[in-house]
């Protein structure tokens, strides 16, 4: 089965096993990963599931559209990489996926 | 104590995250949520929105997936509680079965404000709050039809915005003098009612519902001075009450909602409470207020959670809330009580983007950000932090 590691702002990592076609917020809060909340239910309103793509990874994820760019460029904690989980759609070739979380979601 | 049965009573937006909340926090023993709804715990925001406008299915809804629930060990028990016996720990349910619980989380949420006129009950008169409202309301609607909103707040509005999509003809009535008087200021009233007349909506403001008339089904519309409008069916969107007589009958502090403090305790601390049914003395604004918003009733309910387990987590977030409708994105962080000063960043009477923030005394309490995310984020950081505005900065186009 394919997997997709979280990593906490402390380093400590989280593997939850991906569904293609789900939000990655949708599999984050089903598996519990502490440090993303995903209040608005996955529209692009709250800023919550914040995630920063692994360098290696944004190449085959991609990088933020303009409706995140949007939500995320206030965020002090922004990365180039940054995402919003929620409007990441799992896709097959995922498999072994790491992500980094910030500090805060806010 | 995180042994023994933990009891949710309520299944919905902030119910499973009490559920979810106790097994993150550790809570050891059987998590039960018992909730009458008769489906997996869903959504409810996009009922006025896409799933109205038949963009989404029930289904996709789900708060958490079925597999989450089994997963956790989390049981969901379909069914109605009756009764609190606080010195038994236990709750009575419909079916006159009885659950112990070495813990309880309230979290009944409301129902939809009746509206107390004559004909009320005719067929073709929906209230729009569960999915079995809106599969009612499906059903009955057909494309050309005309649909009478009671009520201009939100769920009006964002019911008004997904009819049209619909392809009804829509007419809103709202008691004040403006819609959403209750929320916002009189400019993005004006902006609101603006968008939905180019929508082909009609919105009719001072519009006091007198009666509804009818045969078989509802037909018009009475209005207090005797105009009436045809209408082939109704649907009324004039607040919330909250469920509260559960724990009122259990002797327990209700003022408006359940009275809770910032660790989510009820007045009998080894109870929490959380979402819409509960009242929380919130410093921020020196007053109980009672919250109706998913981000709130999430965040009291990770609160509560966390306070059933044994740990402090201080209900902290600051209130937000968003609204769909159309193209438009609304945001808003902070509630506006108590300001003195507007300041407005576009223009609302031609532009479709534009915020508008709240200050008192100098200080920004509340921003209603219109298709301006960027604004909303750092609104929310200037608020929750107390930040000092500059009003030329804010009005300047949208925050960098
Ligand atoms: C159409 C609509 C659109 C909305 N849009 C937004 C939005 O855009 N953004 C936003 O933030 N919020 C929105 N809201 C508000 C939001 O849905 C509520 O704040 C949220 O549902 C509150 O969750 P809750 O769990 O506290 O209460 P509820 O959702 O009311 O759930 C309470 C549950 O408990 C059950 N229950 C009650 N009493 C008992 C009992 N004795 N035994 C068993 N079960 C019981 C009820 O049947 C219900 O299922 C909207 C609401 C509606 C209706
Ligand atoms: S879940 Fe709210 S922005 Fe992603």
């Amino acid at each position: 089965m394919s997997d997709v590691t979280f990593i906490s702002h402390d380093g400590e990592k989280r593997e939850a096993p991906l569904e293609e076609g789900a939000s990655l917020m949708q599999i984050a809060v089903d598996n519990m990963v502490p440090g993303v909340d995903g209040d608005c239910g996955g529209e692009a309103a709250c800023g919550t599931c914040h995630v920063i793509v692994d360098d290696q990874w944004v190449a085959e994820v991609g990088r933020s559209g303009p409706v995140e760019e949007e939500m995320l460029a206030m965020n002090p904690e922004r990365e180039p990489a940054s995402r919003l989980a929620c409007q990441m759609r799992v896709s097959e070739n995922w498999d072994g996926l790491v992500v980094r979380l910030p500090e805060f979601q806010m | 104590m995180t042994e023994g049965r933990a009891l949710v009573v309520g299944a919905s937006h902030a119910g499973v995250q009490v559920a979810a909340g106790l097994r993150q926090e550790g809570w050891a023993g059987e998590i039960v949520a018992v909730g009458d709804e008769p489906a997996l715990p869903y959504q409810r925001p996009p009922l006025s929105k896409a799933y109205l406008a038949g963009k989404s299915s029930l289904e996709e809804l789900a708060i958490r997936k079925a597999e989450f629930y089994d997963k956790h060990d989390i049981s969901l028990v379909q069914g109605t509680v009756t009764q609190i016996d606080r010195a038994a720990q236990q709750v009575v349910l419909s079916d006159g079965t009885t659950m112990a619980y070495a813990g309880l989380a309230l979290c009944t949420g409301g129902r939809a404000r009746s509206l107390s006129v004559s004909g009320i009950d005719l067929s073709g008169i929906f209230y729009l709050r569960t999915f079995a409202d809106v599969a009612s309301i499906r059903a009955w609607a057909a494309p050309g039809h005309h649909a009478v909103i009671v009520g201009g707040g939100y769920i009006g509005l964002e019911t008004a915005a997904s009819l049209r999509a619909l392809g009804l003809e829509v007419t809103v009535l709202e008691a004040a003098e403006r819609v959403l008087e209750r929320v916002t200021a009189p400019e993005v009233s004006s902006f609101y009612e603006r968008v939905h007349r180019d929508a082909g909506v009609v919105i009719r403001t001072a519009a006091l519902v007198k009666a509804m008339a009818g045969d078989d089904r509802v037909r018009e519309v009475v209005l207090d001075g005797g105009e009436r409008i045809p209408a082939d069916l109704v649907i009324v969107g004039v607040g919330l009450v909250p469920n509260t007589e559960l724990a009122a009958d259990a002797g327990l502090l209700v003022e408006d909602g359940i009275v809770i403090d910032d660790l989510a305790c009820t007045s009998d601390p080894r109870i929490v409470a959380a979402g819409d049914c509960a009242s929380h003395r919130m410093a921020r604004y020196d007053r109980l207020v009672r919250l109706e918003s998913v981000p709130s009733a999430g965040e009291q309910a990770k609160t509560a959670a966390a306070t059933l387990c044994g740990k402090e987590r201080p209900i902290a977030a600051l209130p937000w809330f968003w609204s769909d409708q159309y193209d438009l994105k609304l945001q808003i962080a902070g509630l506006n009580t108590g300001y003195d000063e507007l300041v407005l960043s576009g223009d609302p009477t031609r532009d479709r983007d534009f915020t508008c923030y709240y200050l008192q005394q100098g200080r920004l309490l509340a921003a209603d950000c219109v298709n301006r995310p960027r604004d909303f984020m750092k609104a929310k950081q200037v608020i929750s932090r107390g930040l000092d505005v500059d009003r030329a900065q804010l009005k300047a186009a949208r925050a960098s």
